[in-house]
C-alpha cells in the first residue's frame, strides 16, 4: 500500500477495508497489528543476521591463514562471543517470532494476537537490548569476550568489564522472548476459530505452541543465571566462586539447564515450517500428523533432562555420564520419527521443486547430518576427544544454519507472495538457494575433519597442518556471506513489484492463510472463519 | 472479541506469569539443591567444611590408601604455598598430621583462603578433617611465613576400589572480600 493510500484511509474508520493505519514512523512505533509487528521482527532479525554475519567474516578472515594477521586475540574472542549471541538471540529467535506473529493468527482464524499491545512492547525493547550489547564494543575493555556460553569465572573474575552490559542486554532479550511466548500461548489457547480443535491445528502452530512453553520455562532460568553472574562480578556474592564457597561447575549446570532446551527452541519451529512446506509441494497430506505432534512434545520434554551432555568432561561420576548419554540418544528417536514422516510425505508425492521446497529438502538432509554428528557427540567416551573442537562447531552449524536458518528461508519464500502480493523472482531465488547450498557445505563440512584432527574451537591461530582446510572453510564462509545478499535483493524486488500473486500461489498449499487475498489485508478474520 | 474470550485470556496470562516467576525462582533454587546433591554424593569433590570428630572405631590395618597433596595459587595471589609432605600412606581410620608451608612474598598484608577439593570426587565425603587451615582465613603480613597444619583420617567406609586420594588446595586472595 502506498503512503498516500495509508493517508487517505487514516480517518476512514468505517470504510470498506477497515484500514486505520497511522502514517510514517508512528505507524511502526505504535502499531499493535500482528502483521506490522511480524514484519518488524523479520526485518530486525535480518539486520542482526547481517551484523552477526559481518563478525563471522572477521573470524574467517583471521583464520584464513595460520598466525595472527588481522585482529588481536582479545578482539577475536569478542567476535566469536558477540557473533554467537547475535545469531542466537538476534537472528534466529526473532525471525521465528516474526513468522509466529504473521502466521499464527491467520492460521487459527484469529483477528490478531491476543495481547496486541504487549506484542508491540516485546518487539520494541529488542533494538535496545542489542544496542546495549553492541555499544559495549566502544567501551573501555571492549565487548564480551567470554563466549556466548559466558562460563564463570571467565565472565566474572576474568571479565573485561563488559559483564554488566552483557547481563542487561540478555535481561531485556529474555523479557522480550517471555512476553512474546506468553502472547503465542494465550493466542493459541483462546483465539482459535470455533471448530478448530487442538488436533486440527496446523503443525506449524503446534510447534510454536510447544516452543513457547519451552521459552516460558527456561528464559527465566537464563535471567537468573545472568543475575548471579552480575552479582558475583560486582556485588561480592560467590555463586560460582570457589574462594567464597561457590562452584564454577554449578554455573555450567544452570546454564545448560537453560541452554539445551534453548537449542530446541531454535529447531522446533523449523520442524513446523518444513512440515508445512513439504506437504504443499508434494501435494499430499503430512504423513503421520499426530505422531508429529507427539514427537514434538516428547522432544520438548526430553530436552530438560539431557543438559549435562555439554559437560561430559567436567568430571561427572560414571552414573551421570551414562544417564545423560542414554537420555541424549533417546532424543534421536522422536527426531527420527520426524525425519521419517517428512520423507514418507514426499514418497510418491507429485513433487515440484519451487524454492521453498528446495530449502526444505536441503533442510531435511543437512539437518539430519547435524543430528548424526550430535549422536556422535552424545557418546561420552568419544566426546572427550571431540569436546571443544571444531567438530562441535560443525555439529551446531549444521543444525542451526542448514537447519534453523534454511527452514526460515523456506518459510520466507513460501509466504512472501502472501506478505507482499507479488511473486518473487524465481531465478534470483534459485541462485540464492544454490549458492547458499554449495557454499554452506564448503564452509561447514570440512570443520568435521578439522575437529577430528584436533583443532580446538575459539582460537585465533592454529597449527600448520590445519592450514589447507581452513583456507577452504574461509572461502566457503565468504561465499555464503555474499550469497545472503541475494536474498535481500529478492525480498526488496518482491516488495516493489512483480507478477501479481493469487490468493493461493502454490496449488498444493493448505491452510486458512491461503483463503484471504494476497497481499493479506491489514485485518483478517475479524469474523471467525468456518472450520469443518 | 467476546467477553468470555477476554476473561479466558486474562486467566491464561495470570497462570503463565506465575510459571515465569516460579522458574526464575527455580534457577536460584538450583544453587542449594546442587549443594545438597553434592553433599550427599560428593560429586564435586568438596570436602566437609566443618571439623570432624576423632574416630572411635579402630583402624583398618588390612588396607592402605595413598594420599597425595597438591597445591595451587589462584591468579593474583603473590604467595608461596606448598605441601611439606607430598604423599603419605595411611590405613583407613588412622589419624595423620601433615603441614603446608605458606609465605606472603609481597609487600602488603594479604588474607588468604585455601579451598580443598578431593579427587576422585566420590571419595570426598570419606576424607575427614579434624583440624585444617582451610577452616579459617589465613592473614599473613608482608613477607610473613607460616606452617599450617592439617589433621585428618580417611573413613574406613571408603569404597574398596579407591586406592589413591588426591587432595588439592587452591589458595585465593580474599583480602578485598573480607574488608568490604
Ligand atoms: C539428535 C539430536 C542432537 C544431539 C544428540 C546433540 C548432541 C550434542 C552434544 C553431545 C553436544 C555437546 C558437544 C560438546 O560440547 O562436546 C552438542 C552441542 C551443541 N548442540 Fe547439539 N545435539 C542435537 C541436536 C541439536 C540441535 C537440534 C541443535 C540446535 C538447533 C543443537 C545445537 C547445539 C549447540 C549450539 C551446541 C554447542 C553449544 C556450545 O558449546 O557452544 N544440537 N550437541
Ligand atoms: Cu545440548
Amino acid at each position: 500500500m502506498t503512503t498516500e493510500a495509508i493517508h487517505d484511509s487514516h480517518d476512514n474508520h468505517d470504510g470498506e477495508h477497515h484500514d486505520h493505519k497511522m502514517t510514517g514512523i508512528k505507524r511502526w512505533l505504535l502499531t499493535t497489528n500482528h502483521k506490522d509487528i511480524g514484519s518488524m521482527y523479520l526485518w530486525f532479525s535480518f539486520i542482526m543476521f547481517l551484523t552477526g554475519g559481518a563478525m563471522a567474516m572477521v573470524i574467517r578472515a583471521e583464520l584464513f591463514q595460520p598466525g595472527l594477521q588481522i585482529v588481536d586475540p582479545d578482539f577475536f574472542n569478542q567476535m566469536t562471543t558477540v557473533h554467537g549471541l547475535i545469531m542466537v538471540f538476534g537472528a534466529i529467535m526473532p525471525a521465528f517470532t516474526g513468522l509466529a506473529n504473521w502466521m499464527i493468527p491467520m492460521m487459527v482464524g484469529a483477528p490478531d494476537m491476543a495481547l496486541p499491545r504487549l506484542n508491540n512492547w516485546s518487539f520494541w525493547i529488542l533494538p535496545f537490548a542489542f544496542s546495549i550489547l553492541l555499544a559495549s564494543f566502544f567501551m573501555e575493555g571492549g565487548a564480551p569476550n567470554f563466549g556466548w556460553t559466558f562460563y564463570a569465572p571467565l565472565s566474572t573474575t576474568y571479565s573485561n568489564g563488559s559483564t554488566a552490559f552483557f547481563v542487561f542486554a540478555v535481561h531485556i532479550m529474555g523479557i522480550s522472548s517471555i512476553m512474546g511466548a506468553i502472547n503465542i500461548v494465550v493466542t493459541i489457547m483462546n483465539m482459535r476459530a470455533p471448530g478448530m480443535t487442538y488436533m486440527k491445528m496446523p503443525l506449524f502452530v503446534w510447534t510454536f505452541f510447544i516452543t513457547a512453553y519451552l521459552l516460558i520455562a527456561v528464559m527465566p532460568v537464563l535471567a537468573g543465571t545472568v543475575t548471579m553472574v552480575l552479582t558475583d562480578t560486582y556485588f561480592g556474592t560467590s555463586f560460582f566462586d570457589a574462594a567464597g564457597g561457590g562452584d564454577p561447575v554449578l554455573f555450567q549446570h544452570i546454564f545448560w539447564f537453560f541452554g539445551h532446551p534453548e537449542v530446541y527452541i531454535m529447531i522446533l519451529p523449523a520442524f513446523g515450517i518444513v512440515s508445512t512446506t513439504i506437504p504443499a509441494f508434494s501435494r499430499k497430506k503430512l504423513f503421520g500428523y499426530s505422531s508429529m505432534v507427539y514427537a514434538t512434545a516428547s522432544i520438548a520434554f526430553l530436552s530438560f533432562i539431557v543438559w549435562a551432555h555439554h559437560m561430559f568432561t567436567t568430571g561427572m561420576p560414571l552414573f551421570g555420564e551414562l544417564f545423560f548419554m542414554y537420555c541424549t540418544m533417546l532424543i534421536a528417536v522422536p527426531t527420527g520419527v520426524k525425519v521419517f514422516n517428512w520423507v514418507a510425505t514426499m514418497w510418491r508425492g507429485a513433487i515440484s521443486f519451487e524454492v521453498p521446497m528446495l530449502f526444505s529438502i536441503a533442510f531435511v538432509i543437512l539437518f539430519t547430518i547435524g543430528g548424526f554428528s550430535g549422536l556422535m557427540l552424545a557418546l561420552t567416551p568419544v566426546d572427550f576427544q571431540y569436546h571443544d573442537t571444531y567438530f562441535v562447531v560443525a555439529h551446531f552449524h549444521y543444525v542451526l544454519v542448514t537447519g534453523a536458518l534454511f527452514s526460515i528461508y523456506a518459510g520466507a519464500y513460501y509466504w512472501l507472495p502472501k506478505w507482499t502480493g507479488f511473486m518473487f523472482d524465481e531465478t534470483l531465488a534459485k541462485a540464492h538457494f544454490w549458492c547458499s547450498l554449495i557454499s554452506v557445505n564448503l564452509l561447514f563440512f570440512p570443520m568435521h575433519f578439522l575437529g577430528l584432527a584436533g583443532m580446538p574451537r575459539r582460537i585465533p591461530d592454529y597449527a600448520l597442518q590445519f592450514a589447507d582446510f581452513n583456507k577452504w572453510v574461509s572461502i566457503g564462509g565468504f561465499a555464503f556471506g555474499l550469497s545472503q545478499l541475494i536474498f535481500l535483493w529478492v525480498v526488496i524486488k518482491c516488495i516493489k513489484g512483480g507478477e501479481k500473486a493469487p490468493a493461493k500461489p502454490w496449488d498444493g498449499a493448505e491452510g486458512l492463510e491461503w483463503t484471504v487475498p494476497s497481499p493479506a489485508p491489514y485485518h483478517t478474520f475479524e469474523t471467525p472463519p468456518k472450520i469443518d | 472479541m467476546t467477553q468470555t474470550t477476554d476473561q479466558n485470556i486474562k486467566k491464561t496470562v495470570k497462570k503463565l506469569v506465575l510459571v515465569v516467576f516460579a522458574m526464575f525462582g527455580f534457577g536460584f533454587a538450583l544453587v542449594p539443591l546442587y549443594d545438597v546433591f553434592c553433599d550427599i554424593t560428593g560429586l564435586n569433590g568438596k570436602t566437609n567444611t566443618e571439623a570432624a570428630t576423632a574416630l572411635i572405631d579402630g583402624v583398618d590395618e588390612s588396607r592402605t590408601v595413598k594420599v597425595q597433596f597438591i597445591s595451587r595459587t589462584a591468579q593474583g595471589i603473590p604467595w608461596q604455598f606448598a605441601p611439606m609432605t607430598n604423599e603419605i600412606s595411611v590405613h583407613p581410620g588412622e589419624m595423620k598430621l601433615v603441614k603446608f608451608y605458606a609465605k606472603n612474598e609481597s609487600t602488603r598484608d594479604i588474607i588468604g583462603q585455601a579451598v580443598p577439593s578431593v579427587s576422585p570426587g566420590v571419595a570426598a565425603v570419606y576424607f575427614q578433617k579434624i583440624e585444617c587451615f582451610c577452616f579459617n582465613h589465613q592473614p599473613l603480613k608482608a613477607q610473613e611465613e607460616v606452617e599450617m597444619a592439617l589433621q585428618f583420617y580417611v573413613d574406613p567406609e571408603l569404597p574398596e576400589d579407591v586406592k589413591t586420594l588426591t587432595l588439592s588446595y587452591t589458595l585465593y586472595d580474599i583480602t578485598a572480600k573480607v574488608e568490604s
